[in-house]
This record gives C-alpha cells, structure tokens and sequence, in this order.
C-alpha cells in the first residue's frame, strides 16, 4: 500500500492524502485512519475529518508539533489491515415521492425516458454509500446513484429547497438538511431530520454509514412527520 | 443567585454572540464558527478575568446599544468604535464597570469590520455542541441562533472583579508599558503553501506573495472574496472535494482567490493555493471591502510560532494584570471620611 502524502493546511490542520478518486475501497481507507486515530486518543489532535479520499487532521499546534504529529500520522496509516467492510449500517429513510413534495419526478421521468413508478423503484433500490459529510451540517454525500437516473443539475437554482427534500444532481442524488438554495431536481421528501440542532444527536448520519430511501405513501409519511416533531421518531437503522 | 441580563437597545447592523468556535464537528459537516478576530475576543476576555473561550458579542460595520440592568463589568475591543457610556467616552481595550441602568453606545469607527464586547462572566447561552458561537444559517447556537435584535436580554454568566482593578474602580488601568495589539503589523498576512499549491503555476505562487488583493462586497463570516491578479491553474481548478479550514484560500475557475473564514464550509470541491495562518485571521476580518490586502508565504514553523508567541503574548497581559492587582492594593490607602455625619470609604491610589 502506498504511503499517504501529508499535506499542510495553515498552523493547525494536516492533511493526509491516500488518494485523488472517488472510491468505496479508497475511501474506507480514510475512514479506517481517522477511527484508528481518533481511538488513540491522542492529547492535541481535535478531530479527523474524513473526506472522499483524504483526513483532515485537525490539530492544536500549541500541544503537539508537526514533527512528532507527522510520524505518527504516518504510523497510524502503514499499521492500517486491508480488511474489507464486515457490515453495513443502513439507515432508512421513509420518503415520499412525487406530487408536491417532489414537484421534479415528472421532469427526471421524462428526461430519463422512464416512468415515475421506475424512477422510484430505481432510486429507493440501492443502499447507498455515505461517503463524508460536509456542504451544510449533516449533509451526506453519497455514492452509488444508478447511473439511468443521471440528470444534470437545474440551470437555475432554486432560491429555497425545505429541509427533508431528496434530489438528484447530475450522478449524485441527496437529501437538504437545511433550507438553502439548491440546484438538484427534488424528486421527495423525508420528514426524518439529518441535522437537529437540539437533540442530543444533532446528526444522523456519520461517514461509511449507508442511506437506503424507501417510498412512503401520504398516511405513513405524516404519521413519521407527527413522530419527528414530537420527538418520539426511533431512526430505521439495519446493520447488513 | 445570578439572573444579570443586559438588554439590546438597538441591535447594530449584525451582531452575535460568538466564543472560540464549535471544535470536534467539522466531520459532521458542522462549520467552527466563532469569533472572526479571536484576537480581539480573546484580550476582552483577558482583560476582564473570563475564562478563556468564554463567549462575548461580535458587531459587524455597526455596533449595538446596550443597556446594563444590573452592574456589569464590560471591555470593548477589535475597531475601535469610540464606546460612550451615558454619553461619555470610555476606552476600548480596557475593562469598563457599566452600572445599572447605564447605556453602552457603540458604533463604527469606518475603519475596521468588527468589534466585540466581552461582560464579565461571558454571555451565558446554552451550549450547543460545547459551544455558544451562532451559526446564523443553521439557526444553531448563540442567542436563538441569529443575530441580536433590539429588546433581547442576553443572560450573563457570574462576574469578579477585573484583574487589576481595585475597588472602586470605574477604569481599570492598563499596565505600564502594555498597549492594544497592532492590527498592521499583521500585514502582509502570513500564509502557509498548500494542500494543492501543486496545482498552481509558479507565477501564480509569485503573484499571490506579491501583488495587491482587494476584498469584494461579496464577504461575509463565511468567506473573503478578493479580487486581483489572477491565479492560474495548472490543471484545472477542481478537486475531488477534500477537506477545508478557516483561512483556507480557495481559488475557483476564475482564478480569484477565496479565503474560508469562521462559518466557511466543511468540505470544498476547489483547488486550495494556501491557508492564511491562524495568528494572522484577525486582521483580514477587520478588512473593509475596497482595501487591500497582501500576502506572504511562511514555513508551517514559522505559522506555529506566531501561534506561540500570541499565546505567550496573552500570558504576559495576565500576569501584567494580576501583578497590579498586588501593587495597587499595597499602594493604596484607605480613609475613612465623615461628611455631615455621614461616613464615606475613601481609597486613595497613586497615578
């Protein structure tokens, strides 16, 4: 395995590259190092973000110095097995497809040359993989879309997606956890909350975890809607 | 029990409350937030006795009128916007005592971005995430995570006397020989190479170290965009998006550099020419769009000291202060002064 490239980022951030694509293998490589470096604990080191195909180790240049931090970096990535991922954490998403929730089925249907039923069946089908977190707080990028649903991103975004909206984005689809501008073509809704600020798990998802979306009908998704806004929803969460 | 407010006459045009940021989330996507010029925050602090990192207000072109409901010990810092209480001047980067019912007026000096008002005790909003920064666009943190508006009582944690203060004092003097620390001797502001200077020509690299960027209209607590001297790619402007900092210098396509700031973006799909080092952050959040900035590329060695040195710079401001305290209270004497039957404490202290 080749050695990572350690790269600076200012006084106090490191950046340790294993790669430059988008791969599951790549990917869960990062992960492995953050989880391995983040259990040692190590006085000075704030966190490790997994990105993609690189950690961002953040660092408090006052309590250790790059010197030291640099072996270890290198350490902790050459003592990484290559084992592949035993089990997958899947976290189900009820969503509501179409009508006014996801007001761009119709357009994608068309555009792929598939019916709407199609497009949900191909959507809600796979489990996909959450490769890091990042755009807004508790955003997931994920990997996996089936590339018949690729469609490219609105020419004009729009001004204010609702938190909850599920979408598709040239080949990458995605939920909004906040209201913001947004240039996916929205195709659902989730009611379940990816980013809650004042629950005691403000997040729900976290790096290497699996998104699968299943198609709700009107009755469930406001009985899950009631749920969450009373705060009694438990996630659907399967290890696989 | 301690219920001390202070109420917001009038809000300012953006005012927050923010401490050292929300540290240990970015994996989740959370952005650090926090104070833009930590510097100022961080001698507010020192100079009133708070805890570190405690949490204290951040006014942006305009500072707010404030009003204190019970006595409150206060110190305004970063621009110095020329503070009045009940209409009189009092100075900025010293611990000020605001009595009950008095008004702290700010405002804007036009030549600074911000200014921030530490209390004694710190603001004291819940916690969110182990901190009190608001994140305005997440409506997390601070005080219901947004920006002041006029008639909100901002809670406030529990005060001591200032360091270096004795009693009775309305100011509590500086230190000999101490002075508010200099925003132009961070210019040019010291940037470290990378993650992707590979990424940029070599007069690009050049450029950036020695040509003039101005800030734009178009920034704000998430980002500086600056405008100049276009730093040309080598091999496109996109990455496979990796992760970012505060002061991260993002340059997109069009080859006009980025700088992340408190609120930026935890992940970023641009090329990163370099990051501005942390010590250095300051003075760019003070920057009014149509200055100009410059740069200068440091080792990460170099970046780590001024990081030291700013530590021990804070230090030294402490122990000047608490040594004060001693000297003051020796030198001082007290009498006890009877005025028509009235007995009044009177301390007498050298200037």
């Amino acid at each position: 395995m080749r050695e990572p490239r350690l790269l600076p980022a200012g006084d106090s951030a490191i950046v340790v590259e294993f790669g430059d694509t988008i791969d599951p293998q790549l990917n869960h490589r990062v992960r492995q190092f953050c989880l391995s470096l983040t259990s040692l604990n190590v006085p000075g080191i704030i966190e490790a973000v997994p990105t993609y195909r690189s950690a961002l180790v953040q660092y408090d240049p006052l309590a250790c110095t790059w010197a030291e931090l640099s072996d270890l970096l290198l350490k902790v990535a050459s003592g990484l097995r290559e084992v592949p991922p035993q089990r997958r954490r899947v976290t189900v998403l009820p969503t509501l497809y179409g009508g006014e929730k996801g007001p761009d089925l119709p357009y994608v249907a068309s555009y792929t040359g598939l019916s709407a039923e199609e497009v949900i069946a191909l959507h809600s089908g796979p489990a996909y993989l959450v490769y890091m977190l990042g755009f807004t707080p508790g955003y997931p990028y994920m990997g996996g879309l089936d590339p018949k649903l690729a469609v490219p991103r609105l020419a004009t975004p729009r001004l204010k997606t609702p938190a909850g909206s599920v979408g598709i984005g040239g080949a990458q689809t995605g939920v909004y956890t906040l209201a913001t501008p947004g240039g996916f073509h929205i195709i659902g809704h989730t009611p379940v909350r990816l980013f809650d600020p004042d629950s005691t798990a403000p997040f729900l998802l976290e790096a290497g975890n699996f998104v699968r979306f299943r198609s709700v009908c009107m009755e469930e998704y406001l009985r899950v809607e009631q749920a969450v806004g009373l705060g009694t929803y438990k996630p659907e969460v399967h290890d696989e | 029990m301690n219920n001390r407010t202070v109420r917001v006459l009038e809000p300012g045009f953006f005012t927050t409350v923010q401490d050292r940021g929300r540290l240990g989330y970015r994996r989740f996507g959370m952005p650090s937030s926090g104070a833009m010029d930590m510097r100022a925050l961080d001698y507010s602090n020192v100079l009133l006795g708070n805890e570190p990192g405690s949490a204290g207000l951040e006014a942006t072109l305009l500072g707010p009128v404030l009003e204190f409901l019970e006595d409150t010990w206060f110190s305004v810092t970063g621009d110095d916007c020329e503070p009045t209480l009940d209409g009189k001047r009092v100075p900025s980067w010293h611990a000020c005592l605001g009595r009950k019912g008095s008004v702290l007026r700010t405002g804007s000096s036009g030549r600074g971005a911000r200014l921030y008002i530490a209390f004694g005790g710190g603001v004291d909003t819940p916690l969110v995430m182990g901190s009190r920064s608001t994140y305005v666009a997440a409506r997390t943190g601070g005080y219901l995570g947004r920006a002041l508006r006029a008639g909100d009582c901002l809670p406030l944690g529990e005060q001591r006397l200032p360091p270096g203060a004795i009693k009775g004092d309305l100011v509590v003097p500086l230190p000999e020989a101490w002075q508010p620390p200099s925003y132009a001797d961070l210019l040019p502001l010291r940037v470290v190479l990378g993650p992707q200077a590979d990424r940029f020509t070599s007069e690009a690299i050049c450029a950036l170290s020695s040509s003039e960027y101005i800030v734009t209209n178009d920034s704000d607590r998430m980002g500086y965009r600056l405008s100049g001297e276009t730093l040309k790619h080598t091999s496109g402007a996109d990455i496979v998006s990796d992760g970012t900092v505060v002061g991260s210098i993002q340059v997109p396509g069009h080859g006009q550099p980025i700088v992340l700031m408190a609120d930026c973006q935890t992940t970023g799909g641009y090329t990163k020419i370099g990051c501005v080092i942390s010590t250095d952050l300051p003075l760019l959040a003070q920057t009014l769009p149509g200055r100009a900035v410059r740069f200068r590329a440091v080792t990460v060695d170099e970046a780590i000291s001024a990081r030291r040195q700013y530590a021990l710079n804070l230090h030294s401001l402490q122990a000047a202060l608490a040594n004060q305290s001693i000297t003051r209270a020796q030198n001082a004497k007290h009498y006890i002064l009877t005025v028509s039957g009235k007995a009044h404490k009177i301390t007498v202290e050298p200037i």
